[in-house]
């Protein structure tokens, strides 16, 4: 935990750096006018902002902390959640086409009088169950599964909460024969598609497309020690680094924690867990998910179906960043 | 810079090193030879990439290749630093390729018809998909939609763009997106698979395509050889991940020699028009 006075100067370079970003956002929406250059500003703003990221990446390994803390043992998994904010889950299985895949749970919840459809990602916790659930690393039958059980809610207009937790889509023989590229790419179709509320909480590791898979929602909300990232570290570390050993680099170098993404908007909303982290209190960290979803799904309520799914994908199509014409577009 | 008129295919395609025999079957290689074969390999048939630029004057009727979003440029949100700075490995690709970026994207005519061609090209950062290749996908699929014009994209990708972390990532969410929006309306959206696409573009855009061609030989996976070798320790079948394996499983509706390639593009486009 930051000391105070250590605290007081990151809330600073948090404010510096705000600013920084809404003047950007300023300068990118003036017309080009002949004879007015904005290149020399958006030059200096964007150098700033560079340092600025440099000086709060360069922690203490601060990233690798919480890539460890979101592969905690003991962190509450999918069904953890299910079992302590949804008494009675029907668990529904199979894609109907292949197989049931354990790495991929989902089924009907009762929710303050009515239905929800809820999907996470699984892993186990001793030898046998974490190969039974392959350590949460889903295969093209769990993607299908997952978008039969979003096509089944939207009949029934019922909201979709998936919980993301995997290392990543499995990467086996059998699992490209079937076809996990197109599995992951309609499951983010499906996701784009539906006409009912999604939320999609990042509980623990938010591992590449096999992540991704289940989060293109209406609302991405994020538990403060969960990870998401575009690779695991040490994938990362073994292609640029040529060496996994340098996962920690990678680690803060990818800006995978649950306040970069933020900043990034990347994620909607970070919740805060329990003192020392979700795996020393999962009831806690439950009813935090909880309460998150109440609010989030009464906002998504009252929202017609055409206008939840028009800004949920541009929403995803403000995601990136680029020049254009000198400027700085975020 | 809108690019207008043909895009000349040299020898040497751009500035790759290239080998002076076919690394398919060994037969001794001519440069100008492989050029006028469409770089295909005379004895074997072996297909070597293309660049982007090679690529458009394969598909693009001569001369009506017209360029959008050209002055889009990769950013360093993330202030990427590994062995060396992103902007700097950027700005070498840029040196090395010529191309602004991994993707190109514009209009042409192919036989007469017009078309919205996203054409990308491996060498520029192994095809990776950041923001701007995501950001052209988007632009390129809007202009197929309003104008009503079929898609065509050109695949070659290694997947996400690591230097730009989460943010590349999401293009895998954008670009579904963009897919979407031309279903709506609906446009046909042809998806042609060359080697090697990978990863987050195999994850995407490239297999939510209408109709998926690839061309022979090529390597179309989610997780590469190497990843599955390593990580789960599998022994791999011979010509696992490969074009004609994806079609054995049912994953690709097509392989098409790229000699063929134009022909049947246009067929296809125009049975669903």
């Amino acid at each position: 935990m930051p000391s105070g006075l250590f605290g007081k100067k990151k809330r600073a370079l948090q404010e510096e750096e705000g600013r920084l970003r809404r003047r950007l956002a300023e300068l990118s929406r003036l017309p080009t006018l002949p004879g007015v250059h904005l290149k020399d500003e958006v030059a200096k703003i964007s150098q700033r902002l560079r340092e600025l990221g440099r000086v709060r990446g360069r922690g203490e390994g601060a990233s690798w902390e919480k890539v460890k803390l979101a592969r905690h043992p003991e962190r509450p998994y999918a069904l953890d959640y299910i079992g302590l904010m949804f008494p009675g889950f029907i668990e529904l299985r199979g894609d109907r086409c292949f197989a049931d895949d354990p790495a991929i749970v989902g089924g009907l919840a009762a929710y303050q009088g009515r239905t929800l459809m809820v999907i996470g990602h699984q892993k186990g916790r001793d030898l046998a169950s974490r190969t039974h659930r392959n350590f949460g690393m889903p295969r093209p039958e769990g993607y299908r599964k997952a978008q039969r059980l979003m096509r089944l809610a939207e009949k029934f207009g019922i909201p979709v909460l998936t919980l993301v937790d995997t290392p990543g889509a499995y990467p086996g023989v059998a699992a490209e024969e079937r076809g996990q590229g197109g599995a992951i790419a309609t499951t983010l179709a499906c996701m784009a598609r539906l006409d009912v509320p999604t939320v999609a909480v990042i509980i623990g590791e938010g591992g590449s497309g096999g992540a991704l898979a289940l989060a293109l929602a209406d609302r991405v909300l994020m538990l403060e020690n969960s990870i998401y990232s575009v690779s695991s570290p040490e994938a990362c570390a073994s292609i640029l680094w040529k060496d996994a050993a340098e996962a920690k680099l990678a680690a803060e170098a990818l800006r995978l924690t649950s306040s970069d993404l933020e900043d990034l908007g990347v994620v909607d909303e970070v919740l805060p867990e329990p003192r020392g982290g979700a795996h020393r209190d999962h009831a806690a960290a439950a009813r935090i998910v909880k309460e998150a979803l109440e609010e989030n799904l009464r906002q998504l309520e009252l929202m017609k179906p055409d206008r939840r799914r028009r800004e949920r994908c541009g929403k995803f199509r403000r995601m990136g960043v680029w020049r254009e014409n000198g400027l700085t577009l975020f | 810079m809108a690019q207008r008129g043909s895009v000349e295919i040299s020898p040497r395609g751009g500035g790759e090193k290239r080998a002076d025999s076919c690394p398919a079957c060994g037969a001794p290689m001519d440069a100008e030879e492989l050029a006028a074969n469409l770089r295909v390999c005379p004895a074997c048939g072996h297909h070597f990439p293309l660049s982007a630029g090679e690529r458009i004057e394969l598909l693009a009727d001569q001369g009506s290749w017209e360029e959008i979003a050209t002055e889009l440029r990769s950013d360093d949100p993330l202030g990427f630093y590994d062995l060396r700075p992103y902007h700097e490995r950027v700005e070498e690709a840029e040196y090395e390729t010529g191309l602004s970026e991994a993707m190109l994207v514009g209009t042409a005519r192919m036989h007469n018809m017009d078309v919205v061609l996203a054409v990308m090209d491996f060498r520029f950062m192994g095809g990776s998909m950041g923001s701007v290749v995501g950001e052209r996908f988007w632009r390129a699929a809007e202009l197929a939609a309003e104008a009503r014009y079929p898609m065509v994209a050109v695949c070659a990708s290694g997947g996400a763009r690591m230097q730009e972390g989460m943010l590349s990532l999401l293009q895998m969410a954008k670009t579904t997106c963009a897919v979407e929006m031309m279903a709506s309306v609906p446009v046909p959206f042809v998806a042609t698979l060359t080697h090697p696409t990978t990863g987050g573009v195999m994850a995407s855009f490239a297999t939510l395509a209408d109709v998926i061609v690839a061309e022979p030989g090529a390597l179309l996976c989610f997780s590469g050889p190497r990843v599955i070798e390593q990580t789960v320790k599998e022994k791999l079948p011979e010509g696992f991940g490969r074009a004609e394996s994806n079609l054995e499983h049912g994953q690709i509706d097509m392989i098409v020699p790229r000699r063929e390639l134009k022909d049947r593009l246009v067929q296809v486009l125009g049975m669903l028009e």
